[in-house]
Parts: structure tokens; C-alpha cells; sequence
């Protein structure tokens, strides 16, 4: 008979594998892997946004990550530096200052590990539920603007030229990151999420001749990489977060045997 | 969204119903560097304008401004309302990790119907590679693959940069044939980006010679014999253009006819990016 925690931490799992994976399609696709891990990277300050204006972490997270995102596009303009200094700069900052808020705040302490590596057998029936609201609402918005999204992502200046408001449509890519980085970092850490949202869908590349079998694909790549990661931890122990990125890692490894069907050069 | 409409009589050229695109005293510089400085152009209703001038002269940048891609920084572009644009860039890339056949690529912009997609294909020379992943196409191929997508729209404005890079002279010719086909068909406008003299420009009906400004426009067969023209693009490249309109002047045989014609072309890049107004015209 399987425990409770372990019943929630599965579909807790396979929520955030189902969002995760269609969406780190787009990650992928639109090359945006490393500004999704320095979003990532942020989220501990989120936490501590959260903690202070005693609002839910999920939604510090989600605003934070939404306001360096903003932030980074903003200071990008300026050209300062290269785009990926940028980035390593605003990740490493961000994570010091969570960090350091955190630290400072009194009289409160934080599991410090559960947002590094994530906790997915602590999930509770309230964080399930944010965890599919959220879901279905990521998923609903890709669904309906699904092919603007994929117009936009292939080249943006035909999209334009086509009418299309492609300002709007970046927002909302952002701010969909924004929100699974917050639901995924329960499951895996902030230092391991966006492997939760690139690694299911660059395995699922491998298999796909269309985007949308690549969006199901990735979300399937995801669902297994959890069930097998929580056997892993249920039985034999091993830290549940780590355990489910390397399943997904050996899924990746699986899918290069299969034989270049599609073009393979991910 | 990026159609200005402005009331006809606000830009104080003269503008009657065929035009579609005005743009008038326009300027942008990038990064300090003046690109673009009182430019002038219209396209109207029905007619093939070539934007021709040597590397780096703005064509691409002004043409991203026609379409509303760009914000001038000076100046104003005037589009006429509902206005649906055509665009086939100079290159393209598909991200490989994205599967993408031709046929979704096609229908990213709408839905379209099937004959119409088999016959545009057959058009650009793509039919039956319309289940090819885009990644795995040539440049040509992509090349083509923007242009179907431009004519699927059915464009009023269509613009093609650089449409004649990598088409062998063949080709070149059937490309030209379709854009006068496609005109005819649509009645729209056309503008084309050039940073060559193609044999084929006799089927542009006014060239527009571009460095930064307009230096000089009019009927192809007009222009070769511009001061501007000749000293942009050199007198022998000049005199070669007129041979095939049959306007060879013969006062300009001799100057130059050595040079090879690629040197003399490179060697204008760069001596006369500015203020070639200055030049002592042979």
C-alpha cells in the first residue's frame, strides 16, 4: 500500500511535468535555457519577498521572477555587457541576495534545502491545488495562443509583418516561465527546475516530427522521468529531486540510441 | 498595429489612391552612425521598385521602416489602411530543434487552403516538399519558402530583399518573371532590395539608387546615365547596365572599361560611402 505523501508527491509530479515540458519546448526553441535558470536563480529571493509581505511563496516567486525578467530585458536594451554576462550576473546576484535576505530575516527559519533542491514529498493537498490550477491554466493559455506563440518563436519578423502582436505574446512566454519556474522549484530546487522544463523536451526532439508531438512528447518524457525518479527514492532512498533529473537524464541517454528518424541535431 | 493612418493630406507630397506606402524625409542612425537621412520613397499600386545601392547603404533598414519592423527616428511613413504585407527577408534561421514541416511553416501566419498551397508551391519550384522539416531545407529552398508564405498572403505591399542571392542567372529570370506575374495578379506593389545590377532590373519599372539618401531615381534606363549612378556604382558598371538596354553611350566606352567589374564595384563600397555628392563626375 502506497503512503499518502507518496500518492501526493506522484501527482504533485506529474502536474508539474505535464506544464513543464510542453513549455521548456518553447524554452528550448526559442534558446532561452540560460534565462530561465537565472530566473530560476531568483526565486529564493522571491521566497523571501514572499516571507516579508507574508504573502504565499508561490507568488513571490511568480512576481519576482516576472520582475527580473522585466529587469533583464530592460538593462539588455542598454547593451552594457553581453547578454549571457547579463544573465550569469543577474542569476548569482539575485541567488547572494535571497540568500542573504533570508539570512537576516529573524526569527525565522527556512529549509533552506527544500528551495535548493526541492521537496516534493512534503507537497500538501494546498500545494497540489496551486500546483493544478496553475497547470491548467499554462496549459490553457499555450493551447489558445499556440500558434502566435510558435509564429513569434520561428521568426519574429515575419509574425510582425503578419499583423501579429508579438510585444504581448513575449510578455506572456515570460510570465508562463515565471509561474512554472515557481510550481517546479517545489518539486526539483531552484537549482535544478529549469532541467525539469529543457531536459524532458530535448529527449522528446529526438522522437517528433512536429511541434506538437515534441510538446506531448516532453510532457510524457517528464511524467516518466517523475514516476521513475519517486521509485527510485521510495525504494532505495535516494534524494527525490536529484533522483527525478537523473531519470530524465537516462530518458535523454535512451532517446540517442533510438535511431536519427527525425533530424537528430538538437 | 503598425499601420499609420494619417489623413492623405497631412504629408505634403502629392499622393494619389494607388500609393500604398509613403515615406518621407525619414532618418535613423544606429549606434551614432547616421543609416538613414531624409529619405523619400513611395510605392505605389501595380509597380516594381528596386532599391539598389552597395553594402551598408540602409536598403534593408529602410525597407524594416516601409513595413513598420523600425521606428524612424526622423520623418514619417505614411501606409494606406488594411494593408497586408508581404515580407521575405534577406536569410532566415530555423532553430533544428524545432520540427517544423514546410507545410506548417506556410500555415503559421493562417489557416490556407490546400489547392492554393499546392499551387503557390508549385510557383516557387517547392511542390512536393511540403512535408520536408524546414531545418533540413537548402537556402534556396528556405529562400522559396519565404517567398510562398509572402504570396499566400496575398500581400498588397510585398518587399524582397536580396530575393536574387543564390538563384543562378537561370533562375534569376523565372524569379522575375513570378514577381511581374505576381504583381499582375495581386496588383500590388513590389519593392525590391538589391545590392547588385542584375541584367533583369529592365523589369523594375523606377529604380531608387540609395546611400543613406536617395541619391538618385527614375526608369531604369534613365538612371544608368545619372552622374550619381555612375559615380556610385562606377561609369564601366554603369555603361555595362546600358548595353542591355541598348542605350550604350558611347561617350563612356573607353573610362574604365578595363577594370574588372567586382574590383571596381568593391572599391566604390567604401570611397564613396561619403558625401560622394562632391565627386567630379567624369
Amino acid at each position: 500500500m502506497i503512503e499518502d505523501f507518496m500518492l501526493r508527491a506522484v501527482l504533485g509530479g506529474l502536474g508539474v511535468a505535464g506544464v513543464a515540458g510542453p513549455l521548456g519546448c518553447f524554452v528550448i526553441w526559442r534558446r532561452m535555457v540560460y534565462f530561465g535558470a537565472a530566473l530560476a536563480h531568483s526565486a529564493l529571493l522571491g521566497v523571501a519577498l514572499g516571507l516579508a509581505l507574508g504573502v504565499p511563496a508561490d507568488l513571490g516567486i511568480a512576481v519576482l521572477c516576472l520582475g527580473m525578467a522585466l529587469g533583464f530585458l530592460a538593462l539588455d536594451r542598454g547593451q552594457l555587457v553581453a547578454s549571457d554576462t547579463l544573465l550569469g550576473i543577474l542569476a548569482h546576484a539575485s541567488l547572494a541576495l535571497g540568500l542573504l535576505a533570508l539570512a537576516l530575516m529573524e526569527g525565522l527559519r527556512v529549509d533552506l534545502m527544500s528551495y535548493l533542491f526541492g521537496d516534493i514529498l512534503a507537497l500538501d493537498v494546498a500545494d497540489l491545488a496551486v500546483i493544478y490550477v496553475l497547470m491548467v491554466l499554462v496549459l490553457g493559455l499555450l493551447v489558445i495562443f499556440w500558434r502566435p506563440l510558435l509564429s513569434v518563436t520561428v521568426d519574429e519578423d515575419l509574425a510582425r509583418v503578419e499583423g501579429l502582436a508579438t510585444g504581448p505574446m513575449k510578455l506572456m512566454f515570460t510570465l508562463l516561465m515565471a509561474v512554472v519556474i515557481a510550481i517546479g522549484m517545489k518539486v526539483v530546487g531552484i537549482l535544478m527546475v529549469i532541467s525539469l522544463l529543457i531536459i524532458p523536451a530535448a529527449t522528446a526532439r529526438r522522437l517528433a516530427a512536429s511541434p506538437e508531438g515534441m510538446a506531448m512528447g516532453a510532457a510524457a518524457c517528464g511524467a516518466c522521468s517523475v514516476v521513475m525518479g519517486l521509485a527510485g527514492s521510495y525504494f532505495w532512498d535516494l534524494p527525490s529531486g536529484a533522483a527525478i533529473v537523473a531519470a530524465a537524464a537516462v530518458l535523454f541517454l535512451c532517446s540517442l540510441a533510438v535511431p536519427g528518424r527525425k533530424t537528430g541535431d538538437v | 498595429m503598425n499601420v499609420q493612418k494619417q489623413p492623405p493630406g497631412s504629408v505634403s507630397q502629392v499622393r494619389d489612391q494607388a500609393t500604398l506606402v509613403a515615406a518621407e524625409g525619414v532618418g535613423l542612425s544606429f549606434a551614432g552612425r547616421q543609416v538613414l537621412s531624409g529619405v523619400d520613397l513611395t510605392v505605389n499600386r501595380g509597380e516594381i521598385v528596386t532599391l539598389i545601392g552597395l553594402n551598408g547603404s540602409g536598403k534593408s533598414t529602410l525597407a524594416r521602416i516601409l513595413l513598420g519592423l523600425l521606428e524612424p527616428e526622423a520623418g514619417r511613413v505614411w501606409r494606406a489602411a488594411h494593408l497586408r504585407h508581404g515580407y521575405v527577408p534577406q536569410s532566415m534561421t530555423i532553430d533544428p530543434a524545432m520540427p517544423l514541416t514546410l507545410h506548417r511553416f506556410l500555415t503559421l501566419g493562417g489557416k490556407v487552403p490546400e489547392d492554393e498551397m499546392t499551387s503557390t508551391l508549385a510557383e516557387v519550384g517547392l511542390q512536393g516538399r511540403s512535408a520536408a522539416q524546414m531545418a533540413q531545407l537548402s537556402g534556396g529552398e528556405l529562400h522559396r519558402a519565404m517567398l510562398a508564405r509572402a504570396l499566400l498572403r496575398r500581400p498588397d505591399f510585398l518587399v524582397l530583399d536580396e530575393p536574387m542571392a543564390g538563384v543562378d542567372v537561370a533562375g534569376q529570370a523565372q524569379l522575375y518573371q513570378l514577381i511581374e506575374s505576381v504583381r499582375d495578379r495581386y496588383n500590388c506593389g513590389v519593392l525590391l532590395i538589391s545590392h547588385d545590377l542584375h541584367v533583369v532590373m529592365a523589369a523594375t519599372d523606377r529604380v531608387v539608387c540609395l546611400n543613406h539618401h536617395v541619391c538618385c531615381t527614375g526608369r531604369p534606363e534613365s538612371i544608368v546615365g545619372d552622374p550619381e549612378f555612375r559615380a556610385l556604382f562606377g561609369a564601366s558598371v554603369a555603361d555595362r547596365l546600358a548595353l542591355y538596354h541598348h542605350h550604350h553611350d558611347h561617350d563612356h566606352a573607353a573610362d574604365g572599361g578595363v577594370v574588372p567589374l567586382h574590383k571596381d564595384h568593391h572599391d566604390h563600397d567604401h570611397s564613396h560611402d561619403h558625401g560622394h555628392e562632391g565627386h567630379a563626375h567624369d
